[in-house]
């Protein structure tokens, strides 16, 4: 298998190919000439600790295939984790583009990334090792897990470019650009997809405004923009959405339910608008591109190169683009190899649905509810931007179910007489569509919902 | 902002009484049920209202009197009848005003 690098000079990234973050960038053909330093991490197992994104695209192009192990930390993850990590992982070097910031008794030799000497001779290391990548699960809480990956895995669901010179001359390559961060699993499929396609990239960072990085995506010409369905969310309703005209949406990492595929089809009519079930353990598990919720029958029960199951109720998957294991004792699969990735699902219609995280079910007077399912009614109502659906305690039924809703216009909020109205109107949707102890028996109006660093709603019940 | 639309006035000799009904009447409506007449003996369990129902209830009223006397109660001082359930929430009300 070649490396990342390799792969990245083999797709003859077009000189101004760059990724792009607010405020600065790496044109890709410097990044595959590299400041050659990873030779001195050869064999050996790296933790890639960086302050930009940047700095981590050109430490995974350098380590690939050089690197025994590089050990990817996501940006919020806490230093206090540090030695834990270092120690399940076997760190024995750090590379970062920020010294200042590593805590000072790590007790590693650590490598400072250089500025990428664009130009320079390219000399692929001699028998390339299956660098394991090790990636950190999300919504964890407590000491984190990570999962090993190997490039193979990682690539395996991209598509592979068109030989050089094919496509005629109108074929151009796609300008993805992300909301997602690329240390983590879904940024990290972006990243890939530009690198091993010789694509530009535009990168999203929390602190700039949507408005500065729509105008940013739309002078760079963006063509392929991915997303959870909370980031779209926000995207759709800001009054500037129309700034990028996408060929292509993707979606991932929570449920895609109706309302947002419709809306997104109805503010991009031309776009490709694809929903992808990936995790970081699973890797990408299918893709879905009929404008429908949910997935096909047809997909559960077949033998291919990605297998589905449904066991009680929830979807297990073998894959050769999952994880291969947890850097722990803790095995990932079961005995055949599926993992079980606590998503529950539905089979109405002949179309598998989400109905929401196996962790998240509310007990109301011993009837369960996911709160995802009852979410997906209430965004249908056309005032609603998003909502969240969490446990709220009964001494009578032990839980019931509590809605908060954002309106897509936030002035209707705060006036009583238009809450009460679309109260009642957002219950009765909920009591057409719901049976009664799934319909939520408390509703608030609220200005925003807080969403996670991977972009998903926060679930944390406060 | 408020959780509910419903109008009762502060304060009041049977504010707490007139809220209970109140809630009784909205959950009723909201639930497709169809609620008996409200008397000092109505029994509970003859009121119309499921087990689902009295849970929204009791949350309704945590929220608008700021009261919660079924999460202490013992099993057997459970009200029978709608003359205690508003008992329940008045002792309740005095406990925490003392």
């Amino acid at each position: 298998m070649p490396s990342l690098r390799a792969r990245l000079i083999a797709a003859c990234p077009p000189a101004g190919a760059r990724l792009v973050a607010p405020g600065a960038s790496l044109e890709l053909a410097a990044l595959a000439a590299g400041d050659g330093a990873g030779a001195e991490l050869a064999g050996r197992s790296v933790l890639v600790r960086t302050a930009t994104q940047l700095g981590a695209a050109q430490a995974l192009v350098e380590l690939d295939g050089r690197a025994r192990r590089l050990v990817l930390c996501p940006p919020d993850l806490a230093a206090e984790h540090l030695p834990y990590v270092v120690g399940e992982a076997g760190v024995e070097a750090v590379v970062t583009d920020a010294p200042q910031r590593l805590p000072a008794d790590l007790g590693l030799p650590v490598h400072s990334l250089r500025a990428p000497a664009g130009g320079a001779d390219v000399v692929e290391p001699p028998g390339e090792a299956a660098t394991e990548w090790l990636l950190f699960t999300s919504g964890t809480t407590g000491k984190p897990k990570l999962v090993i990956h190997r490039l193979a895995g990682l690539t395996g669901a991209i598509a592979a470019p068109p030989p050089s010179g094919e496509g005629g001359a109108g074929a151009r390559r796609p300008v993805w650009a992300t909301f997602y961060d690329i240390r983590r699993y879904g940024g990290l499929q972006v990243l890939l997809r530009a690198l091993v396609g010789g694509c530009a990239l535009a990168l999203s960072e929390a602190a700039e405004p949507l408005a500065d990085r729509l105008a940013r995506f739309a002078a760079l010409g963006v063509t392929h923009v991915t997303g959870t369905p909370s980031h779209w969310r926000l995207l759709l309703m800001h009054p500037q959405a129309g700034m990028i005209a996408p060929a292509y949406v993707r979606l991932s990492g929570e449920i895609a339910d109706q309302a947002v595929l419709d809306r997104l089809r109805a503010t991009f009519p031309d776009a490709r608008i694809v929903h992808a079930y990936a995790s970081t353990e699973a890797g990408v598990g299918f893709e879905v591109d009929d404008g429908l919720e949910g997935f096909p029958e047809h997909f559960v029960g077949g033998d291919g190169p990605v297998a589905l199951k449904v066991v009680d109720g929830s979807l297990r998957i073998r894959s050769a683009r999952a994880a291969t294991g947890y850097a722990g004792p803790t095995a990932l699969t079961d005995d055949e190899g599926f993992f079980d990735t606590d998503d529950m699902v539905e089979l109405k219609d002949r179309r598998w649905r989400f109905v929401g995280r196996r962790s998240g079910v509310i007990n109301v007077g011993g009837l369960k509810v996911h709160p995802e399912e009852v979410e997906a009614v209430i965004n249908r109502h056309p005032a609603v931007r998003v909502c969240r659906v969490r446990a709220r305690r009964s001494p009578i039924t032990g839980s019931l179910v509590s809605a908060e809703v954002a309106l897509d216009d936030p002035a209707q909020a705060g006036s009583p007489e238009l809450e009460a109205a679309l109260r009642d109107s957002i219950f009765e949707l909920c009591r057409a569509s719901l049976p009664p102890h799934k319909a939520p028996a408390m509703l608030r109006f609220v200005s925003d919902l807080q969403m996670t660093p991977g972009g998903k709603l926060e679930r944390t019940n406060g | 902002m408020q959780e509910t639309a419903i109008e009762v006035r502060p304060g009041g000799a049977d504010h707490i009484r007139r809220t209970v009904a109140a809630s009784f009447e909205r959950t009723a409506i909201a639930q497709e049920r169809q609620l008996a007449p409200l008397t000092d003996d109505l029994v509970l369990v003859d009121s119309g209202l499921d087990s689902l129902c009295f849970a929204i209830i009791v949350a309704q009223l945590e929220d608008e009197l700021g009261l919660d006397p079924f999460s202490d109660l013992d099993d057997d001082l459970f009200p029978v009848n709608f003359a205690e359930f508003v008992q329940l929430y008045e002792t309740a009300a005095q406990g925490q005003a003392a």
